[in-house]
């Protein structure tokens, strides 16, 4: 509670500094995309009475760029590497796993909140193709059939 | 300031044209309609369908409503190849389009089937597109979407959010699942929407339209237990002849009478006699404030799209709303109690139809204070479209039929009741009546051309008596909201206001005929049906609410007198502060 009152706080700084400049709306997106890691329905409709904007504009803008997440993501952010090293290396065939694994499409996450995927470009560890990434953790050499006991390794966590 | 003049050539023709005009604007100066989608001229003018692409001697084809022309430019608008791409840019909106033209609400009346007859587009399915399957949204009180017909134009989106300052749609997501909708998958009616209707007479397809509620009508006529009333506003006659080809200005007030009568209504009343019911306590309601120390301004309360945006948007001025109902709620009300007890009719038995230029009348007849006794003071608001359709589906031919006048007992009405359809109206019609009643003399002239005119915000300082009255109009909930900031911050200040939600007044309401972008660009249909309801005033004999005679026996026989406890229990409402969004 405390938490979300702070990140608020964080926000309308954000906003009373950029309020008067034309085109605020995305930087003051982008800045709520950081501070929340999403801009939901709550933090659109502050940015609109904060901008003076309508949230048809915010929530248009928010749904057009993709770097928006309009949902929150999981506490554990599975990014599977798709560039061209791990592409070849099958990372396509690792990232169907998790989809089928996690029940969940790629952008999705776990109605539970735990898990989110995603697909993401270069990690830079093409010397480990394929590669996935869970929270900064890096996942190398994978094959889809050691995707179960990974992902119930991350299951198992209790805190 | 002098205008500079440039001179270019269109298709061999040459022109010219003020510096700053469009080479669309300026092909129309050379006789050349150059098709256009997305256009709506001072709305939406924002070069997106491509459709008035233009040969410039650029590199690419120019989009000719956001190309300013330029001196010694020369233009070509018909060469084969922008034929061709205008003819593909149609193929590939068909491409996406629930082509349900045989019973769509807009054949015959559609931008985007005329441009494909005139462009020669063949069966519209070259292409096959993603069909998304969208959910009507018919939730709302007033308006229906369909977004399977939506052409993306963004011209609702640009009335709603420029002219109206309301904005409660705009395009969501991207490439094929771009559509035009409420935020977070809200619906129309869990939105601040004012349900004015714009976007609806705006919209160049199928996509958004009126909740059609005719079919209740119908009922209600075929019912023989039921007694049903009907009465048309002001601004119905203004336009309703434009249906049936009727050159836009035409009034039809006696043609609409027999028509309706055709139809099957037991009685038909006139919702100007509403007006100058309306009159009567809303000058007493001012000339009351004005000498009691009342809340002032005193603001009209007419428009229902009005009242929303001011209880939604600027609630500190609920106070400043005049508590009268709106015309056809005060004839709603009296024809359940007045007209019911003087036929000796069970008030139960009676149905109210009203016929509005408004989609917004659609959702203040529901309010619940709008009634008594459990019932509703109107039981279903129609819009001229809805009649004009009713006309034609029961066989009418109202081009031939002859004109007769409305029912007596609340049929009659003044000059003053009749302007109520154009921005001003109210206006003039209440200062006719407060002047006279103040000063205890005639008026002169009872025109007051002040407050005439399609401005945005009209002000104006009035004599009465020994005393200037200071006054202000306004049309279109962008210019109230403009005129209103202006008094929060204390810079302006008046006695009494004027505001209609729609742009010109009823005349241009949400539930008037449906007007091309192409025909507005040549004329104003807020100044040419405006002229109808200005030369009915002049051509009557009473202007004057208060001369009305029917309205004073209303007062001899059951009223009492304006403001009196009898008024204030039946024509008199309150108002609420309204969130932003519903859940």
């Amino acid at each position: 509670m405390d938490q979300s009152k702070e990140k608020f706080a964080q926000l309308q700084e954000l906003i009373d500094s950029l309020k008067n400049q034309p085109g605020a709306l995305m930087p003051v997106l982008q800045g709520a995309q950081g501070i929340f890691g999403c801009v939901s329905e709550d933090v659109q409709k502050f940015i609109a009475e904060g901008l003076g904007v309508t949230l048809s504009e915010v929530y248009g803008v928010a749904t057009f760029y993709a770097q928006f997440s309009l949902h929150p993501k999981g506490k554990y952010l599975i990014s599977v590497c798709l560039g061209t090293a791990c592409y070849v290396k099958g990372s396509q065939t690792i990232l169907d796993k998790l989809s089928e694994v996690l029940e969940i499409p790629v952008g999705g996450t776990t109605p539970d909140g735990k898990f989110t995927l995603e697909a993401t470009r270069c990690l830079g560890a093409c010397g480990l193709a394929p590669v996935m990434m869970i929270n900064g953790e890096v996942y190398g050499r994978l094959t889809p059939d050691v995707i179960p006991g990974i992902i119930e390794k991350y299951r198992a966590k209790e805190d | 300031m002098e205008e500079k003049m440039i001179s270019l050539t269109i298709d061999g023709v040459q022109v010219q044209v003020p510096n700053g005009t469009t080479v669309l604007e300026a092909a129309r100066k050379a006789g050349i309609r150059i098709p256009t989608l997305c256009f709506l001229k001072g709305i939406n003018e924002i070069g997106a369908c491509r459709m008035c692409v233009v040969d410039s001697g650029a590199r690419a084809l120019q989009a000719s409503c956001v190309l300013p022309a330029a001196d010694g430019m020369v233009v070509k608008t018909n060469t084969p190849a922008i034929k061709e791409y205008r003819k593909n840019i149609l193929e590939l909106t068909l491409s996406t389009h629930k082509k349900e033209c045989l019973s769509c609400i807009r054949s015959q009346n559609c931008e985007l089937q005329k441009l494909c007859l005139e462009l020669g587009v063949e069966f519209g399915d070259k292409y096959e597109g993603i069909k998304n399957d969208y959910t009507i949204d018919d939730l709302s009180p007033s308006i229906v979407r369909d977004n399977n017909k939506c052409v993306l134009c963004r011209r609702c989106v640009s009335v709603c959010a420029h002219v109206q300052n309301i904005g409660v749609i705009g395009p969501v997501n991207r490439g094929f699942k771009t559509a035009i909708e409420s935020p977070w998958g809200f619906k129309l009616n869990q939105m601040a929407c004012i349900n004015c209707g714009q976007c609806i007479v705006n919209c160049p397809v199928g996509a958004l339209h009126e909740k059609d509620d005719t079919d209740e009508v119908w009922a209600l006529l075929a019912d023989p237990d039921k007694y049903v009333v009907v009465q048309p506003a002001p601004a119905v006659r203004a336009a309703l002849g434009e249906e049936f080809g009727f050159p836009m200005g035409t009034s039809v007030t006696g043609k609409m009478a027999s028509a309706l009568r055709r139809l099957g209504f037991d009685k038909v009343f006139d919702t100007d006699f509403g007006a100058d019911l309306t009159i009567m306590e809303e000058a007493t309601e001012l000339v009351e404030r004005i000498s009691n120390g009342g809340k002032l301004p005193m603001i009209t309360s007419c428009s229902p799209g009005w009242i929303k945006f001011c209880e939604t948007y600027y609630p500190d001025f609920i106070d400043n709303l005049s508590s009268c109902k709106s015309p056809h709620q005060m004839n709603g009300a009296m024809i359940k109690t007045y007209f019911a007890e003087k036929m000796n009719i069970d008030p139960h038995k009676i149905a109210v139809v009203s016929v509005m230029p408004c989609t917004a009348k659609k959702f203040e007849a529901k309010r619940p204070e709008m009634g008594h006794d459990g019932m509703a003071d109107v039981d279903v608001v129609i819009t001229t479209r809805e009649l004009a359709r009713m006309i034609k589906k029961a066989g009418i031919d109202f081009n031939a039929i002859p004109e007769s006048d409305f029912d007596s007992l609340m049929g009659e009405s003044t000059g003053a009741a009749v302007i109520f359809g154009a921005t001003g109206g109210v206006m003039e019609a209440a200062l006719r009546t407060a002047y006279e009643t103040i000063t205890g003399t005639k008026l002169k002239d009872v025109e007051f051309h002040e407050v005439r005119g399609i401005k945005g915000i009209k002000e104006a300082t009035i004599k009465i008596g020994d005393s200037d009255v200071s006054v202000a109009v306004a049309s279109g909930t962008g210019n109230a909201g403009k005129l209103l900031d202006e008094i929060r911050k204390g810079n302006k200040n008046y006695t009494f206001i004027e505001i209609m939600a729609c742009p010109g007044g009823c005349v241009n309401g949400g539930g008037q005929p449906i007007v091309s972008a192409q025909e507005k660009m040549d004329k104003d249909i807020r100044v040419e049906r405006a002229k109808a309801l200005y030369e009915e005033d002049r051509a009557k004999a009473l202007r004057k609410s208060h001369d009305n005679t029917e309205i004073k026996t209303l007062y001899t026989e059951y009223l009492g007198k304006p403001g009196g406890h009898k008024s204030h229990e039946l024509l008199h409402t309150h108002y609420q502060k309204r969130p932003l969004y519903t859940d």
